[in-house]
Parts: C-alpha cells; structure tokens; sequence
C-alpha cells in the first residue's frame, strides 16, 4: 500500500514523457541529425565555420542580453502588478487581471506593427526616436509577457497566509524587510518559475523582433530561421539549435538550483481571506499598476482607435466584414468562422494540455527521499520546459521528417496542431501549478493517510483545495497560448482550416486600407474573445472545492 | 516516485505507452475534430469521405485523420499551397463536380517555408500536387527530386513567356506572376512640387534622401525580389556599391512588406513618412480613395522583378492523374480568371478578362528585370550575406 502511489505516479509521468519524446525530441534530433550526419556520418565540418563567424557572436550575445534585460524589467514590473492585482480587493480588478493578459494573445506581427505606428518618426511617439533601435524589442518583450510573471506569481501569491507577513510588521520590521524576509522568500519559487519562462520567450521571440528590430538586431532565433529557409543550410542551422539547447539547458539547471534551494513549505488560505483593501503604504505598488496598465493599454488602445478608421472617418465596417464570408477575396472564410476552429483547436489543446501539466506538476511536486530519485524529478521538470527554448523551425520541420512513416505518418494528421499549442501550454501549465503543488506541506497528506486515508484521497484532501484556482488559472492560460499560437502553428503542414492568427496574417499581407482594417479589427475581436473565455474559467468553482 | 523497478520493465512499459497512446490520441482528438468540421466549414474543402474505412484503413492510426492519401483512397487529392493561396469556393466544388476527386488543400507557412517541406519531404510528400514554388525557390525544389516531370496538354500560349529553362520546365507549370516594384505616393509628389523618380538608379539621387522604405531580401519575399531586381540590373559584381549608396542616402530597411507599406510609407494607411515603398504592381489599385477615380500611388514599371509562381505533381504521390488535374485546373480559364482578385497577382493566360480594376490601374512591367532561377539559387545565400553587410550592419 506504501508504495502504490509512487508507482501509480512513475506510471502516469510516463504519458507526459512519452509525448515529450515523440512530439519533441525524436523531431528535434532528426533535424540536428540531417544537419550533422548527413550521410550517415558525423560531419562536423561546419561547425568551426558557424562557430567562427562573427555574426553568430554578435547574435548569441544579442539574444542573451535582449532576454535577461527583458526578464528583468518584466519581473520588475510584473511583481507590483501582482500583488495589486492579486493581494488587494478593490472593484474592476477582474478587468484588469482581464487587461494585463490580452497582450498574450496578439498576433506578434500585429504588435509589431502598432508599436512601430506609435514609435515611426511620423506616430504620436515619434518624438523619442527609438524606432529601429533595440528599446522598441525590449518593451514588446515586456509587453507580451508581462501576463506571464502576473499569473505565475500572483497564483501563488493569492493563498499566501498573510499572517506571518503581520506578525513580522508588529515586532517592528520595516515593510521593506518584511518583504525581504518574509515575502519574497515565500514567492521565490513562483518567481523564478516566471522568470525561466519569460526568458525562454523572450530567447525564442521571432515576429516582433523582426518587426522591430529592423533586421539590425538578429537572434539566434531569426537566424536559424534564416539558415533553414532561406539558405537551407541544416548543418549551419544544426549547429546554431544546439548552441540554443545548451544555453536553454544550462539555464534551466541554475533556475532549478535556486528554486530548490529557496522551496519552503507554506500555510495557504483561501484568496478571499488573504486579499485585503488597499491601504496608503500601496500607493507605490498602486502606481506600477497603473503604468503598467497604460503601457499595456497604448499599444491596444491604438489597435482599437485604428480598427475603427474607415477611409477618412469612423465605423463598424471593419468588424460587419468579420461575419460576411465574401468581405474580401483574400479569405475563403469568414474571421468569424475562423475564430469558431480557433476555439475547437484551443479546447482540444487545452484539454491535452493540463491533462499532461496535471500529471507533471503532481510528479514533479513530489520529494523522493532517495536523492536519484529526486534527480530525476528535477531532471524531469526541466525537460518539459524545453520546448519553449527551442526553434519552431527547428520543431516543425522536424515534425516532417520525423513523423513520416507508420505508426507515426502523422505529418499532416489534424491532430498535430493541437499537440504542438499543448507543447507550448504545457510548461505554463506546470510553472503554474508546481509551486503552488510544493508549498503544501507532504505532511498534510502524511496525516491524512495516518487518519485512515487512502494514497489518493490523501493527496486529494491535501492538495485539491489549494490546486483548485490555480488550476483554472492555468487552463485559461493555455487556452490563451492555443488561441493566440501562430509561430509553431505555421510550420506544419495542416489542413485548410484557418485559426484567426493564420487569418489575421493573411489579412495584412495584402495591400488597401480595408485589408489592415479587418486585420487589426480581428485582433481586437480576438483578444477580446481570450479575455471573456478566460474571465468566465476563472469564475467557475469546482463545487465545493474551489468556493473556499 | 520512491520505487525503483528494474529498468527493462520501464523500457517496455514506455514503448507500449508511447504507441497506445498515440493511437488512441489520435482517435480522441480526431474525433472532436469531425462534427465541428461540418458545421463549421460549410463550403470548405474538407473531404467527408474519411468517415468510411476508418478501421479497416489498418495501416496506421492516423489514417482516419490524416489527408494524406493511401491506396485505399485515391478519390483524394492533396494540394499543398502557401498561407496566401486562396481560390473561390465555387470554383473548388466545379473541380471536384467535373473530376470526381475530392480536393484538400494543405497550407504550409510562407512561400519560403512551404517550399522547404516540398524538399524536406522530397520522394515521400504529405501532398499529391504543390501549387505556390515561385522563381526564387524553383531550382531548389526540381534539384531536390521532389517533382514528377509533368505538363498539361493545351496550355495557354502566353505560358510559354513565363517558363524555367533548362529542363526545368516539364516540371514546373507557370500558373501567375506578379511583378515587385517600386511605388510611388504621387499625391505626396504633386504637392511637394517634387518630380518622382523613374528608376532604381534614381533612388541614390539626393532629391529622394529618406523617402525610400523597402522589406529585407533576408525575411520578406518582395524584399528578396528588390535585391534581385537590383543585381539584374546592376550586374552581380556592381549591385553592392548602389547599395551602398542607397543606404547612404537614407533607405530604410523593414523586416516585413507589412509593416514597410502600413506603417513607413504614406499612402499605406497609416501615419508614414516615406513615398516611396517596394510594393507591387497590382498594388495602386487598391489605393483609389472613397468616391474618388483613380489611384494615389503608381508604381515604376522599370524597377520591376517578376515573380511567377508555378505548381507542379510531387514525387512519390499515391494519386499522381489527380495530382495531374489539379495542374490542368490551375491553368483552366475559370481559374486563371479568378486569380487575380482572389491572390493579387495576374494569370498566366493572357487570353481571360482582368477584373476592371486591373484592366484599368494594375500594370505589368514591359520589360521586367530578369535573374536566372538558377543563378538564384547558386548565389543566394552569397548575395543575401553580402546584403545583410551592407544594409543592416
């Protein structure tokens, strides 16, 4: 009995594991393997010429730099965003929880383009002059993630018992040292599980990079992208993803070395008692929040403002064009058509998804007492990660020379695509979860067991109350990452069933006014849809489970 | 977790796991898909006909999903186009109606990428038919092997203009062209009393210092044409110093036509400052203002580089007379004559009608500048270095 539900778990890691190995590494190698065995010998020839060239200097040091500044400032402000938005209780904080994710899902190209509107020598922003330079890749960095360090910290941070917080204000510590010795370390874990994700995105940004960058400032990323389909130079674009999977690699060891360090056990208590009203020492925190939501806001509020310009004046027509089918010839669909196989997509990716990050975020949660064992579970929890640090290009064609012939000829099988936005949703998904899943103390489910208490039950009574709202949390995430997936999307070969990026991306390769109008009103409608399907996720409550 | 059990179990244990769980994943998420198919797509190109031999079709487990063909289906033929294709759905429903065959189109990212997977797949193709290879990436993809030597009978004679050379053509059908070129805002012209340039040489000209917005040739396929369009007219040992004197007189290099034409250039959209854009010739067209009569823009018919598209039978096809019919499809007059307002390029069949806006504001260059596809694709990743240097630092 002891031992069931180890082996129960080894079992179940096995699913995770061996979608891992199918969807990722055996697509991964056979892209490195065309690249460095071409004809089936090692051929390491190019690898001192890649290595030499001073532009992949120049573009490992970009990329490093361009994503540690950008996990930096993302973190700086998505913690004060957090705790407003999570801690405190006021009115219209749905909305801005609301607000804070729509970036998410905005396609990067459209981003791209309303930053450069904003920021090109003739936009409203103009003045500054920090079009073409690298400021602009740094604050869409920023832009699109700051969802991220919000929703990993703040799930983590809303049952946080507030009392020891309290205790330590009363014996006469500073709000700053309560912070640094009470708060912080509580929320290291949730904060460097956010931290590992935004770097990974940043690493591994393509579009807006390109659109902002103005092909000065090359990433590892584009430049793989450029090795492959441009120049189709797999030994070249070989050399560069393992350059990329070793840094990813290397910087996922550190991150779990000072998670692990740093993990404690925490008393939670339901969100409702732990958030509290706003007071005058907030005012800081308040104004981050507020910055934050207007620098969000700019960028969205310009996609509004020009979805509604029609020729010289204003109107709906743009978003009338959505539901008509014969708006433009571009589109054999209409956008409303395309979001209804979004969202199919998306409730199959998400489904996938937290099915596969449950059961990673439970194994990996827990401490085997022999330290193999424990290496092992670390191991695990980086390799789920690894997708997120490693070229769509990469994966995606890999995907056809893999996958091609029985039992796996699955290359154009539909079902690809939801598995490869569960890919992606999966590390959120556990990054979410896992913290939340370490803080509970083992003994809790020790007790339970001692009281008569099944393994599962155990687990259950000790663990389900808490996993509750961070597991909607994280659903509605995933579902943000499906629907507003396009980068891995692209690279296979599927079937003509467009989802709206795909459609918005059509949309605004075409020349006239009416084209960029739909395009960017389906943006909106986009981001809209994302905000209310993830608004009415959070508010579900699992019976009596998640009332609290 | 705390269990240790010998290692050969596990191993056994994950194979089986690995391979139940794909199938039956398969299956589930597949499943899913299907109801939604019909109602969502009510003209789309989805075949039903999956839904009969699900399980006897024992070959894999993805059969019952995937499109691609196997010999118990060949009432399927597979069409693998770039995220740009798009057709009228009429004209969709009349190939099928008049063939028998039940058309699935597959889109695979950008012109670049789908012609990636062509080679990638090259002998063992996801598709019967690729419709989207365009000049740049042409020699790529006949060099591969990926392609079945075929040509319809009865061709329009105007094909004949746009075809590969070298053997090349019995590969490769041209089905439409486009030509890149350099517009111009000509209200912006007019009112600054300035006179607009006419050639590619005229952009060094001071007159022109920061009027000048183009995509990169490394990411943006118009872009790519742009730099060719300038070695063809400049010599492959000349084109660098014009772009060092381009840059120097302040060109502006984007990433992409879209955000060069939408955000950079004037007459875009949105708020530019430059009136001059590397766009296409079909482009002004579209730039006729409400309750106005003609176009804003006007593009210079000597800049111009033509890129054809053309489609071809891939290697390997399972279904290699429907693969063929596709082909012929294309190049029928329905087709050719939908082209233009459903992909914004023109036919090769210079026999259909242009929709009248074409007929009236779309150009083609008379004389368009010319690179061998095959001196493209030898000295493409040369040229693109070289440019990189020399336009983006």
């Amino acid at each position: 009995m002891r031992r069931a539900p180890g082996l129960a778990l080894g079992l179940a890691a096995l699913v995770p594991l061996a979608f891992l190995a199918v969807f990722f590494v055996l697509p991964v190698s056979g892209m490195l393997a065309r690249g460095l065995w071409p004809d089936g010998r090692l051929d390491l020839s190019g690898v001192p010429e890649v290595l030499g060239r001073a532009r992949t200097l120049r573009v490992l040091t970009f990329t490093l730099v361009s994503s540690l500044a950008g996990t930096v400032v993302t973190l700086l402000l998505g913690l004060p965003v957090a705790f407003v938005l999570y801690r405190l209780r006021f009115p219209s904080r749905g909305v801005l929880r609301a607000v804070v994710v729509m970036p998410f899902v905005l396609p990067t190209v459209v981003v791209g383009v309303m930053f450069r509107s904003l920021l090109a020598p003739g936009g409203p922003l103009g003045g500054l002059g920090l079009d073409g330079t690298w400021v602009p890749i740094l604050l869409a960095f920023v832009f699109f993630n700051l969802a991220v360090v919000v929703r990993t910290v703040g799930g983590l941070w809303e049952g946080l018992d507030r009392r020891a917080e309290e205790s330590a204000a009363t014996l006469g510590a500073s709000p700053w040292t309560v912070w640094r010795t009470v708060t912080l370390p509580a929320l290291a874990p949730g904060i460097i599980s956010a931290a590992t994700l935004v770097f990974l995105f940043c690493s591994t940004a393509f579009g807006v990079v390109l659109t902002l960058g103005g092909l000065r400032y090359g990433t590892v990323e584009t430049e793989i992208y450029l090795l492959t389909v441009q120049f189709l130079d797999l030994q070249g674009a070989a050399v560069l993803s393992l350059l990329q999977l070793l840094a990813v690699v290397a910087m996922l060891a550190l991150a779990a070395r000072t998670r692990t360090r740093r993990e404690q056990t925490l008393r939670r208590v339901g969100a409702l008692a732990a958030a509290r009203r706003p007071r005058r020492g907030d005012i800081p925190a308040l104004a981050a929040t507020a910055l934050a939501v207007a620098f969000v806001l700019l960028p969205v509020g310009t996609l509004v403002v020009r979805s509604l310009r029609v020729g010289p004046g204003w109107g709906l027509e743009h978003y009338r064009a959505l539901t008509d089918p014969d708006a433009t010839a571009a589109l054999r669909v209409s956008v409303t058509e395309a979001m209804a196989n979004s969202l199919r997509t998306a409730v199959d990716a998400t489904v996938l998804g937290m099915l596969l990050g449950l059961i990673v975020a439970v194994v990996v949660s827990r401490r085997p007492r022999s330290p193999r064992w424990a290496r092992t579970v670390s191991v695990l929890d980086g390799a789920f990660m690894l997708p997120l640090g490693i070229s769509a290009v990469t994966v995606g064609f890999g995907f056809l020379i893999t996958l091609d012939r029985p039992p796996l000829d699955l290359r154009t099988s539909p079902v690809l695509v939801p598995i490869a936005q569960a890919m992606v949703a999966l590390p959120l998904v556990v990054r979410t979860l896992a913290p939340v899943l370490r803080s509970v103390d083992p003994r809790q489910r020790e007790a339970a067991a001692t009281l008569g208490a099944g393994p599962w039950r155990a687990a259950w009574t000790a663990e389900a109350p808490v996993l509750a709202r961070p597991v909607l949390a994280a659903t509605g995430f995933a579902f943000a990452v499906s629907l507003g997936e396009f980068g891995a999307t692209s690279f296979l070969a599927r079937p003509d069933r467009p989802t709206v990026p795909v459609v918005i991306y059509q949309l605004i390769s075409r020349p006239g006014a009416d084209h960029l109008g739909m395009a960017l009103a389906a943006s909106v409608l986009l981001a809209l849809v994302t905000v209310v399907v993830m608004g009415v996720v959070e508010r579900l409550r699992v019976g009596s489970v998640g009332a609290f | 977790m705390t269990h240790t059990r010998p290692r050969r179990t596990t191993t056994a244990l994950t194979l089986a796991l690995t391979t139940g769980l794909v199938l039956t994943s398969c299956t589930l998420t597949g499943g899913g898909d299907e109801p939604g198919e019909d109602q969502g797509a009510p003209a789309s190109t989805e075949s039903p006909d999956a839904e009969g031999g699900d399980d006897d079709a024992s070959t894999d487990g993805a059969t019952d999903t995937a499109p691609a063909p196997t010999p118990a289906d060949t009432g399927t033929v597979v069409l693998a186009a770039h995220d740009s294709f798009t057709l009228p759905d009429e004209l969709l429903a009349a190939f099928e109606a008049e063939t028998g065959y039940d058309l699935e189109v597959q889109l695979s990212g950008d012109a670049g990428q789908m012609a990636n997977q062509i080679v990638l797949t090259a002998g063992n193709p996801t598709a019967d038919v690729v419709f989207g290879i365009d000049t740049t990436f042409a020699t790529r993809v006949v060099g591969a092997e990926a392609l079945e030597a075929y040509r319809p009978d009865d061709l329009p004679e105007s094909v004949e203009e746009h075809d590969l050379a070298e053997g090349a053509e019995a590969y490769l059908t041209p089905v439409d062209y486009g030509d890149v070129c350099v517009n111009i805002d000509s209200v912006w012209f007019a009112n600054e009393g300035i006179e607009p340039p006419q050639t590619l040489a005229d952009l060094t000209d001071p007159a022109y210092e920061d009027l000048f917005v183009t995509p990169g040739a490394s990411t943006s396929s118009p872009g790519l044409a742009f730099l060719l369009a300038t070695i063809g007219e400049f010599g492959p040992g000349e084109w660098q110093g014009y772009w060092e004197d381009l840059m120097a007189n302040g060109a502006k290099v984007t990433s992409g036509w879209t955000d060069a034409y939408t955000v950079d250039f004037t007459a875009g959209g949105g708020d530019g400052d430059r009136p001059i854009v590397l766009s296409y010739a079909s482009s002004p067209p579209f730039t006729i203002p409400d309750g106005g009569f003609e176009p804003t823009t006007r593009a210079l018919l000597d800049t111009c580089f033509r890129q054809v598209e053309y489609a071809g039978v891939l290697a390997g096809t399972d279904n290699p007379e429907g693969a063929q019919a596709v082909v012929a499809w294309l190049l029928s007059p329905d087709v050719q004559a939908a082209i233009p307002d459903s992909m914004y390029v023109f036919p090769v069949d210079d026999e259909v009608v242009l929709p009248d806006l074409w007929a009236q504001w779309a150009q083609v260059a008379e004389d368009p500048i010319v690179v061998s596809p095959r001196q493209i694709e030898a000295e493409r990743e040369t040229w693109l270095r070289e440019w990189a240097d020399i336009a983006t630092g």
